[in-house]
């Protein structure tokens, strides 16, 4: 690994999503799942969503979820909202997918997004997707933190957290996320200059 | 790539090479340089990575975003073909149901074998690396010192392209002029890790590894690689100049289809294949090794995995370069009359003595890296700098508790966002979402930084392999059942590298994540690095060792083992480099025993 380009999994703290999913294989005796793309794959082509299985949520469960991508990434000056950028297509394959640990977060996915609805529909009537921006709030604001939220919203926030992970993760991997987090890389160089003199002089090493 | 049908092999050949990976791509390229005739089997399928490697893509352009499954378990542009820990159809055991005690073994059934998808990292075992025993009275010594393998650490690199500096650390070698590439730059973290680390007495300094920097001299390396050879020297300088330098994008996990790393299907097939002495058959899944009334080596028994046909070929020599653990399978399952536990196994040793690299980790997120001003920090597709084991001198002295030491590498930086682009924020901002956390993703991206201990394990007698006696994989061939046990220096081992990563961390005004105190929490499962080693171990005498210092089996003259199972110790410096250069080592030999009709 390292590997090892083996180290591309310990390259950030973020990577401990990733990490959580090999455990979960090995727990589960890495049984291979017999409708995956299977071990040799064509790794040139360019894949989309539904490409390898199907998509299997449903048209209100793509509402909701279309919804609360939108209210964690929005549109703003750097980039656009999440649902613009293929973001809830992602979602459904991930959930949808026969890998070990995914059916959990369908799980997972599935019952936040119901809670979500019935939750809109106690407190102003309306299914999520039909609430006003306040609204959605209202109730983002209780749940966007598993630390702060009360009791009896802690399940909802380890649902939310699940779901932003999965929507940054969208998100941030398509050209438009990139440009927007500052990823200027995966283009062909003559020389390797290493940190600009800008970024030396934020380090306090120029 | 050119390969021929498992039908089309020739009567009898010189050598044949089970493995075709870096101990059997160095064996092949060796041996076909000066003049041999070679048989190449590999066990998984002919893989062409200038036609198959995902140069550009994005992990949005993958299923999952590219994240990891039992299908790819590194990821899916990760080049693996039809490997993993696990392998459907071939399948392995553990002796015991511990979860301490569990040995994970990776393979890759392709053409190249794991060497298409490694990190590239090549360090040369030091001195002290070479005669463990004798520096601390545990272990083993090897056959051979350093001064026997440093002109082949010389070719090895000069052929593969590594780029590294000489620093003059204690155990570290330098290489002669000539030998290594420029180191590239380093990046904003690992600088900020150099300066603030020195206080602590921990060098930060450029890593070695297989990439070329610079495109190779084929002017000049070729000559100074096969002095003798007027044919080699040009087969390579060709080759040499079919490679490019590195462009400082992508991933070399993915492999290179600009032939800008090493792995055996772009640095050694293609020249060996040139000189017209090599065939290569792919899906060749080897049996055993059969053997003649004297007990002399006769050839292998594979099964044509696309007909699944057994079928026997014929040498003069056989190689197995299967491996360590496969090789060690091999030779178990070559059982006959004359050889009842198995083949070059006189000694019992066959399967015993099998090492990982002791592996720990730990993250921290650095203040001083959030709100960087954007930059390209791809680089060299992977690491640029490392930490060298720097506390010899307290170790010597008995003052570490655990006797050998551990290098770390380090990753930090802006990398293309994947699916753990914005994980671990929750974790300093609480929570949030809509424009503040669009806001905090740009503030905390690449500030995380990863540290991974990379650690010398000693071999034990509770580490070891044999035939399990009932299971079978899907070719009717028994499979290996793993023992394993890390000792105490192991497990303090890793316990001192979690209370180093704090320390660096600290050091660099980050926050660490939550460190193990015992090591026994941290330490990686054993194979879990996927750096094993042993099982066919050499020495210098034929009851304590399976094979001697030129890795040819004690028992069976015509029998050689080049990849990592000769090893008798395994220094925390990454094996591929040495084992590379033991391979042309032990191939130089055979080749003179050849010509002196000793074979």
């Amino acid at each position: 690994m390292d590997r090892r380009s083996a180290i591309k999994w310990m390259l950030s703290a973020a990577a401990s999503v990733a990490i959580m999913d090999r455990a979960a294989i090995a727990a589960e005796g890495g049984a291979t799942a017999s409708v995956g793309y299977g071990t040799d794959p064509d790794l040139v082509k360019i894949y989309k969503p539904g490409d390898v299985w199907a998509l299997t949520l449903t048209d209100g469960q793509r509402r909701a979820a279309t919804a609360l991508c939108d209210a964690i990434i929005p549109a703003d000056d750097k980039s656009p909202a999440a649902s613009k950028v293929g973001v809830p297509d992602f979602i459904d394959e991930w959930v949808s997918a026969p890998y070990p640990g995914h059916s959990g977060d369908k799980r997972t996915v599935v019952e936040g997004l119901a809670w979500l609805d019935a939750e809109a529909q106690k407190r102003f009537g309306n299914d999520f997707a039909d609430l006003v921006l306040r609204q959605k709030n209202a109730i983002c604001d209780d749940i966007c933190s598993f630390a702060k939220a009360k009791p009896e919203f802690k399940k909802a926030a380890q649902f939310f957290r699940k779901f932003r992970d999965l929507t940054a993760g969208g998100f941030y991997s398509t050209p438009e996320g990139m440009k927007d987090i500052g990823y200027v890389g995966n283009v062909p160089t003559v020389n390797f200059d290493g940190p600009t003199p800008e970024a030396l002089k934020h380090l306090g090493l120029a | 790539m050119p390969h021929i049908a498992s039908s089309k092999t020739q009567p009898i050949y010189d050598v044949i090479v089970v493995g075709s990976g870096a101990g059997g791509g160095q064996t092949a390229y060796t041996l076909t340089m000066e003049g041999a005739k070679v048989l190449m089997l590999e066990a998984g399928r002919n893989y062409d990575p200038v036609k198959e490697t995902p140069m550009f893509q994005t992990s949005n352009q993958a299923p999952l975003r590219g994240a990891s499954t039992p299908d790819k378990p590194f990821g899916f542009h990760d080049s693996t073909v039809d490997g993993g820990w696990q392998v459907p159809g071939e399948p392995y055991t553990n002796g015991s149901s511990d979860p301490a005690r569990q040995f994970w073994w990776w393979r890759a059934r392709m053409l190249g074998g794991r060497t298409n998808h490694w990190g590239r990292i090549s360090l040369r075992n030091g001195p002290y690396d070479f005669k463990p025993h004798t520096r601390d009275g545990l272990g083993f010594d090897w056959p051979i010192s350093y001064e026997d393998l440093a002109p082949y650490y010389d070719k090895t690199e000069m052929l593969v392209g590594v780029y590294g500096s000489n620093e003059g650390l204690e155990n570290t070698p330098d290489s002669p002029a000539g030998c290594l590439l420029p180191p590239p730059k380093m990046r904003a973290g690992e600088l900020l890790a150099q300066k603030r680390t020195k206080q602590l007495g921990i060098p930060v300094v450029p890593i070695h590894r297989a990439v070329l920097s610079v495109k190779q001299d084929a002017d000049s390396l070729p000559a100074k690689i096969h002095p003798k050879n007027v044919r080699a020297q040009r087969i390579l300088a060709q080759a040499m100049r079919e490679r490019a330098a590195c462009f400082w994008a992508t991933d070399c996990g993915r492999g290179c289809a600009t032939k800008a790393n090493y792995q055996s299907t772009t640095v050694h097939l293609p020249p060996a294949l040139a000189t017209g002495n090599l065939d290569i058959v792919t899906d060749a899944m080897v049996r055993a090794v059969t053997v003649d009334e004297r007990g002399k080596a006769t050839g292998v028994s594979y099964i044509d995995r696309k007909t699944k046909e057994e079928r026997t070929v014929k040498a003069r020599v056989v190689v197995l370069a299967a491996s360590s653990a496969e090789s060690v399978r091999i030779l178990l399952n070559s059982k006959s009359a004359r050889f009842p536990n198995g083949l070059a196994n006189s000694s019992g040793l066959v399967g015993k003595y099998i090492m990982d690299t002791v592996g720990a980790r730990l993250g921290g997120q650095i203040p001083a890296l959030e709100n960087m001003p954007v930059h390209n920090e791809d680089g060299a597709g992977g690491n640029h700098v490392y930490v060298p084991w720097w506390l010899y001198k307290e170790q010597h002295a008995g003052k570490l508790g655990f006797a050998r030491g551990y290098h770390i590498e380090f990753g930090s930086g802006r990398r293309m966002p994947g699916m753990g682009a914005t994980g671990g924020i929750e974790g300093i901002t609480g929570g949030n979402y809509g424009k503040q956390f669009k806001a905090d993703a740009r503030r905390y991206y690449g500030s995380f930084m990863g540290f991974a201990g990379r650690g010398e394990m000693i071999p034990n007698e509770d580490s070891f392999c044999e035939l399990d006696p009932t299971v079978k994989d899907k070719w009717g061939i028994p499979v290996l059942r793993f023992h394993w046990k890390w000792s105490d220096h192991e497990t303090r081992q890793a316990a001192h590298m979690q209370k180093t990563f704090v320390e660096i961390i600290e050091s660099m005004g980050g926050k660490a994540g939550a460190p193990d105190a015992t090591g026994a929490a941290a330490i990686e499962p054993g194979g879990k690095i996927i750096h094993e080693v042993g099982g066919t171990i050499m020495g210098a005498d034929p009851k304590k060792s399976v094979t001697n210092q030129w890795c040819q089996t004690w028992d069976v003259k015509n029998l050689f083992v080049t990849d990592g199972g000769a090893f008798c110790s395994n220094a925390d410096k990454n094996p591929t480099l040495t084992i590379m250069a033991l391979a042309w080592r032990s191939s130089d030999y055979l080749l003179e025993e050849m010509r002196k009709g000793n074979l």
